[in-house]
């Protein structure tokens, strides 16, 4: 039934697909690629180390495969939309049967070349392989029983798998990564609300199920103060550097919170306190504006997009990496519990870094082709 | 085409209503981030920058500088002196074990000492310091220092300690340091603000009531710390104040003298100035080296200290509750001649033993002195005629005297925790301690200085300082320039109702050891720059019973402990006089035979350096 006449439309040559490169997108990657070295290097006290050396070397080859994505037609990452999910949620299930546990929680799988954490790249690929399911549909079936169990099982899956490691954190990203397709797709508003109110009622079940030490971020969030040198520690130290750092910060190198070892996991997850301790409210201020930058970009090649996979994507992958970035963000000041989730492209983290970049390479490839249309 | 245009229209409807939405909420949830950022770093910065140095900043006292003793010359009689150290930072060391068994052999460690150093380095964290020893001799410490090339991270350390040059002579009166315990840091406020592992405090005399002053304050270094307590870097070096030093009273001389003259003995020697009330030596004997005590005592040392018969532990000057003996008779004199009991022309006649309600009582001389006056008796020191003046006079009155010129009250106050008050009982005091009423046998044997009365030695010094002065009152001090002590309002407040009657008692004084027959006549000096006057005292340390009596047996034939103590108080020169004394030889036998030679070489002493002393005086003192 289904006509792929259009398909053949609008074949580029390499230099008018360079021509159509969203250079602004693409200066600010580049530009947060470098601030976070710099951080890096910070982390690192001053030298080139493991950190830093391990960080460019990921970078500069992920940013390159972000390049190379976006000269590949964007209805190749439609077509792969499926495959790519179910080879990811085999690479859970690996990681289940055969992942690498550390500290407590079997997250990784060694594929012999990179430890990678295959529940990172979920974040990007559940996006692909739901914005293809609404592709094609029509907007009628869209809040269809059958359109919404599968969507759920589609989010339910991979969650599971994330769960059983155990991740919760990067569980939850999955389904807001999810929950963002099926936002834009047009999922009825009721829909979200029952789901929200649903979720406010069945907390203190939820809580009631949580592991001891989910149970113990939660409350050490709600008050840090009760237990400064144990669970309490990684916030308060946090919030004691950001806050020390002032309008200016306290100098590039010169975080005495993080150098002097106070700060936890300074490379990963409280990557942004230790740049903002160093650079204070106006550094982290243009930090955000690169972001911003970055999100508003990504929501316009979307909308500029011929083909809805390309506009769905492009919103839904804006919305998540929102998302990621404020979660991490209101983690590291205080304004949420410790969940474990990297600040993209900043934290150090390979798995991360893929995910984000594939999900760049994917717009890239979207903004050059934005005329592509699929059927 | 199955896709119609028109649900295609209403597609991008959808998404792009729901685009907007988002893009509405994403910019107040970034409105939200910002404002916390702002929040913790502009409006919340000085609270999260305070919080930000006391986590990195840590403070490290180093122990203070003490205060010195000097004496009134000057000279340091308790000074600090470096002590050469070793230190180990444990984690500096690449092979610890090897080090440390170097170490034990270029130090001669015993076996015990080894163990305690190993033990003490389990104790600490790798990165503070272990100080295997803490007072090395110098041929050690330069031993070491020689060996240096293969003792990676031994540093040898030259460390302030305390150090008492004149050994014994001035332990009671100055009294020692040690390692500070738990007592002494939860009852001194000085000591708990300036407290550092290892830190010496003053444990008695001396050093232990000026504490506050002599403490000092720490030095304050000031590190940057990582997480974990490392030291990073030195931020700041704060240096403390030295304790203050005290200047005393005392001449090191004299108090030399004082403990060559009771060496091998029991008891105690105390000179006074008698109108300042300036202490010029105080010793006790027998004595032990202070220094002993500032690195810790070793088991033996302190069992030989504490074993010792003669008690060296126990400050005699001020904690020894001695019967006065005769040494009392001149204030019984004065106080019958002050009540107008008896006058210079009354007389008593002794035959040696004397009938009083019942019971005898024996003058020390058996065949009697005959008729005595006032004057005769004192220089002979009749009991007899003592006897009959106390029971004419009465208890009551007698402690009356007896208290006004500072026998029963502590003479320093409460500069000594451990002075003792003694005991100049009356009928009162009987009733309420002991719930009996007075007997007059025990007047008359409280004018003779037996019974319940009891004084320290430098309350007998002091009775014969205001007795000596002309009667009036002093405020003995050790400390100079002690401004509570050296300006007292009632300067110069007569004791006496008749200053005849101080004379009339000096007189009889001066007879007892510069007349023939006096008591004292074979320690006088005629020379009358160094001539002086005193009374002997023999306080029984026990009743004799009548065989002993019978017996008369010579002191060296009787026990240690039964003999009799021996006393002599003393002023001088006579005919200006400046200085009074208290010698208490405990069973010495004869206050004559060994207590009054003592005061005969002291005055020598005492008046020869009296001129020098003078000379620094800086202060005038009326002329009485």
């Amino acid at each position: 039934m289904y006509q792929h006449t259009r398909l053949t439309t609008n074949r580029l040559g390499f230099f008018q697909k360079f021509r159509n490169f969203d250079y602004i997108l693409l200066v600010c990657i580049l530009l947060l690629g470098f601030i976070s070295l710099a951080t890096m290097y910070s982390t690192d006290g001053g030298e080139i180390k493991f950190h830093t050396k391990s960080h460019f070397t990921k970078l500069a080859v992920f940013t390159l495969m972000m390049l190379v994505m976006s000269f590949i037609n964007i209805k190749y990452w439609f077509s792969i939309g499926y495959l790519a999910y179910v080879a990811v949620v085999g690479l859970l299930v690996g990681t289940y049967l055969f992942g690498i546990t550390s500290s407590g929680s079997q997250r990784w799988i060694n594929l012999y070349f990179i430890n990678l954490q295959p529940s990172e790249l979920m974040k990007i690929f559940i996006i692909v392989c739901l914005a293809k399911f609404f592709h094609r549909m029509k907007l009628e079936n869209v809040n269809s029983i059958y359109t919404i169990l599968t969507s759920l099982i589609i989010i339910l899956l991979p969650m599971g798998l994330v769960i059983v490691q155990p991740d919760l954190g990067t569980a939850v990203l999955i389904a807001i990564s999810g929950i963002a397709v099926l936002w834009f797709a047009g999922i009825n508003y009721k829909y979200f609300i029952y789901t929200i109110l649903g979720f406010i009622i069945s907390l203190p079940f939820v809580i009631a199920f949580l592991k001891p030490y989910q149970k113990l971020r939660v409350l050490t969030f709600l008050n840090p103060d009760k237990d400064p040198l144990g669970a309490g520690y990684q916030i308060i130290q946090s919030k004691i550097a950001v806050g020390s750092g002032g309008i200016f910060g306290k100098g590039f190198l010169k975080g005495t919170q993080s150098y002097l070892e106070f700060l936890p996991e300074k490379h990963t997850d409280f990557i942004f306190t230790l740049f903002s301790e160093e650079f204070g409210f106006v550094g982290s201020a243009i930090l955000l504006v690169i972001y911003a930058i970055i999100i508003y970009r990504i929501v316009a090649i979307g909308a500029s997009s011929r083909s809805y996979f390309a506009k769905i994507f492009c919103y839904s992958f804006g919305a998540a990496i929102f998302v990621f970035i404020t979660i991490n963000m209101s983690m590291v000041l205080g304004l949420l519990p410790i969940v474990g989730s990297p600040l993209p492209i900043m934290s150090y983290g390979g798995s991360s870094m893929l995910a984000t970049m594939i999900g760049f390479g994917i717009v890239m490839s979207a903004r050059v082709h934005n005329q592509q249309l699929i059927a | 085409m199955i896709n119609s245009s028109s649900d295609n229209v209403k597609k991008l409807n959808s998404i792009n209503r729901r685009m907007f939405i988002t893009g509405s909420l994403k910019f107040f949830v970034m409105i939200g981030i910002v404002s916390r950022l702002f929040f913790l770093q502009v409006k919340e910065n000085k609270k999260y920058l305070t919080l930000s140095d006391k986590n990195r900043i840590r403070e490290w006292k180093l122990a203070p500088v003490r205060g010195e003793f000097h004496d009134y010359f000057g000279n340091v009689i308790a000074g600090n002196f470096e002590a050469y150290q070793l230190h180990v930072i444990p984690e500096q060391v690449e092979d610890f074990r090897y080090v440390i068994y170097r170490l034990k052999d270029l130090l001669e460690l015993s076996d015990n000492e080894f163990k305690k150093v190993l033990k003490k380095k389990n104790e600490i964290k790798p990165w503070e310091t272990l100080i295997v020893s803490d007072n090395l001799s110098w041929q050690k410490f330069s031993k070491i220092n020689n060996h240096l090339y293969d003792l990676n991270g031994v540093k040898p350390v030259i460390s302030i300690s305390r150090n008492y040059p004149f050994k014994e002579n001035f332990t009671h009166l100055i009294g020692y340091v040690s390692q500070a315990n738990q007592d002494d840091i939860e009852s001194t406020q000085a000591i708990k603000k300036n407290f550092v592992p290892g830190l010496k405090v003053g444990k008695v005399g001396l050093e232990k009531t000026f504490e506050e002053k002599l403490i000092g304050t720490n030095d304050i270094e000031r590190y940057e710390v990582n997480a974990y307590g490392r030291r990073i870097s030195q931020l700041e070096f704060q240096k403390g104040e030295k304790g203050k030093t005290l200047r005393l009273t005392i001449d090191t001389e004299v108090q030399k003298l004082a403990n060559e003259l009771l060496k091998d003995k029991a008891g105690s020697i105390c000179v006074m100035d008698i109108y300042t009330g300036a202490v010029v030596a105080m010793h006790s004997s027998p004595s032990f080296d202070p220094n002993l005590f500032v690195f810790g005592i070793s088991q033996d040392d302190w069992q030989l200290i504490r074993n010792d018969p003669m008690k060296p532990l126990v400050n005699k000057t001020l904690q020894g509750n001695y019967s006065p003996g005769s040494t009392i008779k001149p204030i019984v004199a004065l106080s019958a001649l002050e009540n107008g009991i008896v006058n210079t022309s009354f007389t008593v006649r002794c035959t040696g033993k004397t009938e009083m309600y019942g019971q005898t009582y024996h003058c020390w001389k058996k065949k009697g002195h005959g008729y005595v006056s006032l004057r005769n008796a004192m220089k002979q020191s009749c009991d007899t005629y003592f006897y009959e003046v106390a029971r004419k006079l009465g208890v009551d009155k007698l402690s009356e005297t007896a208290k006004k010129f500072g026998l029963g009250e502590k003479v320093f106050g409460d500069l000594f925790d451990i002075e003792k008050k003694g005991l100049i009982p009356n009928t009162q005091w009987k009733k309420n301690a002991l719930g009996k009423g007075w007997l007059l046998g025990e007047t008359i044997i409280t004018g003779i200085g037996q019974g319940y009365i009891q004084t320290t030695p430098i309350q007998l010094c002091l009775m014969t300082a205001q007795i000596a002065n002309g009667g009036y009152k002093i405020y003995p001090h050790i400390v100079v320039d002690d401004k509570a002590k050296d300006q007292p309002i009632d300067k110069f407040t007569p004791l006496y109702k008749n200053s005849k009657n101080i004379k009339i008692v000096q007189d009889a004084i001066f007879g007892s050891t510069n007349e023939v027959m006096g008591t004292s006549y074979r320690s006088r000096i005629d020379n009358p720059k160094y001539q002086f006057a005193g009374k002997t005292g023999t306080a029984q340390v026990k009743k004799i019973t009548e065989e002993e009596r019978e017996l008369d047996l010579k002191t060296f034939q009787i026990p240690y402990e039964q003999r009799d103590h021996a006393l002599y108080v003393a002023f001088g020169p006579y005919k200006n006089p400046r200085y009074a004394l208290s010698v208490i030889v405990e069973h010495g036998g004869n206050g004559s035979t060994t207590a009054a030679p003592m005061a005969t070489k002291l005055f020598k002493l005492i008046i020869d350096r009296h001129k020098i002393r003078e000379s620094l005086r800086n202060k005038k003192y009326l002329e009485i």
